[in-house]
């Protein structure tokens, strides 16, 4: 009895801890990328890494997300007749949900897995800890541009994702199953807002920071993790982790943001 | 060369995503980049259930404008909708504003009927003449209703 007891009180002041080292840890990585002088090459070098170097995964991802809503959505609205709302539906899930979170969940799997493994190791071999040895600041020189490039690639890329998933859509339903090119785009224009809009591009901004912060974080406290191991099990261990925390906030975040913001 | 293509990449990669967004901005989203210069009328309605600011205002089927803003005028009961309208629309002074529905259960929108006056509607002028919204609900209660009493 008294041995439950004692692991769930271990296991909250873990996770009390744990949440408590996140949140400083995001405080003073945005006061370091806040504070001049910036590090634009640092920058362009992470959003190649996060941004450009995803973009082809995105733009297959979105494609295929894009004919198979379309694919879907005919299907439920032929039996209602009412083939002609398939551009406005097709687009109002893309831009209000699908395109940020599978986005968020592409940058995920390519970029945070990366990141976190990266910093990971970086800790692991104390090549951190050699950096403040001489008196470079880790979360200015390393996780400020990671940070910031995150806050910029993953609304690009989900501007990207929408783009190329309504060419998805107008696919199936325009040319495969010959719904009018008309009613799909008028009814697309009409339909959505600068709210579903500016919905969409809340969410990928809030998801891009969220993706970074916590891949980043988890790498860069590999040695604190309670039952961490240093090297490569320590790493790969912290890795699916945050992979796995990051997924979950990212979905739980988007619940929340959408019941705010409709 | 090597760090060229890594900035051309991003170049690329950063111009693609803001041209979508752009897209997604104007078309979609009609924030006014290259909206025509408007002016905006009022009109009283005692009903505009269902109207929508941003909604659509048509004249002969044309879209000439859309609903600005609908406040509440507290003393006399009636919705006062905010109309912009495009500058090259003239109006008359007896022009008549109603509130249609598109299809059966499609958008509300105001639909405008010109007049025959020679006084032409500036801005912050009133739409005098106006027709309300009309509910499938009442209508249909009210046939009902009045079947019973006879």
């Amino acid at each position: 009895m008294i041995n439950v007891l004692h692991r769930l009180g271990d296991s909250s002041l873990g996770f009390v801890e744990q949440a408590g080292r996140l949140l400083l840890f995001l405080l003073r990585a945005i006061a370091s990328a806040a504070r001049p002088p910036y590090r634009w090459q640092a920058l362009l070098r992470q959003v190649h890494f996060i941004g450009a170097r995803s973009a082809l995964v995105i733009l297959v991802a979105g494609f295929f997300t894009g004919m198979v809503l379309s694919l879907q959505f005919y299907d439920t609205l032929v039996r209602f007749g009412s083939v002609s709302l398939l551009g406005s539906a097709v687009a109002l899930a893309m831009i209000r949900e699908l395109a940020p979170v599978l986005t968020a969940l592409v940058v995920i799997g390519r970029a945070g897995s990366a990141i976190c493994s990266e910093i990971g190791i970086m800790r692991s071999q104390e090549q951190i800890d050699a950096l403040e040895c001489m008196a470079v600041d880790p979360y200015r020189y390393l996780l400020a541009p990671k940070l910031v490039a995150g806050v910029i690639s993953v609304p690009l890329l989900t501007s990207l994702f929408i783009m190329i998933g309504i060419v998805g859509g107008w696919f199936v339903g325009v040319v495969l199953f010959g719904v009018s090119e008309a009613a799909f785009f008028q009814g697309m224009y009409e339909t959505v807002t600068l709210h579903d809009i500016r919905m969409g591009f809340t969410k990928s901004l809030i998801f891009g920071l969220l993706v970074v912060w916590i891949t980043s974080a988890k790498g860069f406290f590999l040695h604190l993790e309670r039952y961490g191991a240093h090297g490569a099990e320590g790493v790969s261990r912290v890795t699916t982790d945050a992979v796995v925390i990051a997924s979950i906030s990212v979905l739980c975040a988007d619940y929340l943001i959408s019941a705010i913001m409709l | 060369m090597n760090r060229l293509t890594i900035e051309t990449y991003v170049g690329l990669f950063v111009v693609a995503g803001l041209a979508g967004m752009f897209f997604l901005a104007t078309k979609m989203g009609n924030v006014g980049v290259f909206e025509p210069e408007t002016y905006s009328v009022s009109a009283r309605f005692t009903s505009v259930s269902g109207l929508k600011e941003g909604g659509v205002v048509e004249l002969a089927g044309v879209r000439v404008g859309k609903v600005q803003k609908i406040v509440l005028d507290p003393a006399a009961y009636e919705a006062v909708v905010h109309l912009s309208l495009n500058k090259n629309v003239e109006l008359q002074e007896d022009s008549v504003a109603s509130i249609r529905t598109a299809g059966i259960i499609g958008d509300r929108y105001v639909k405008l009927s010109p007049g025959g006056s020679d006084l032409i509607l500036e801005e912050g002028d009133e739409i005098i003449e106006t027709e309300s919204a009309i509910s499938i609900e009442e209508l249909v209660s009210k046939y009902i209703f009045e079947g019973d009493k006879e």
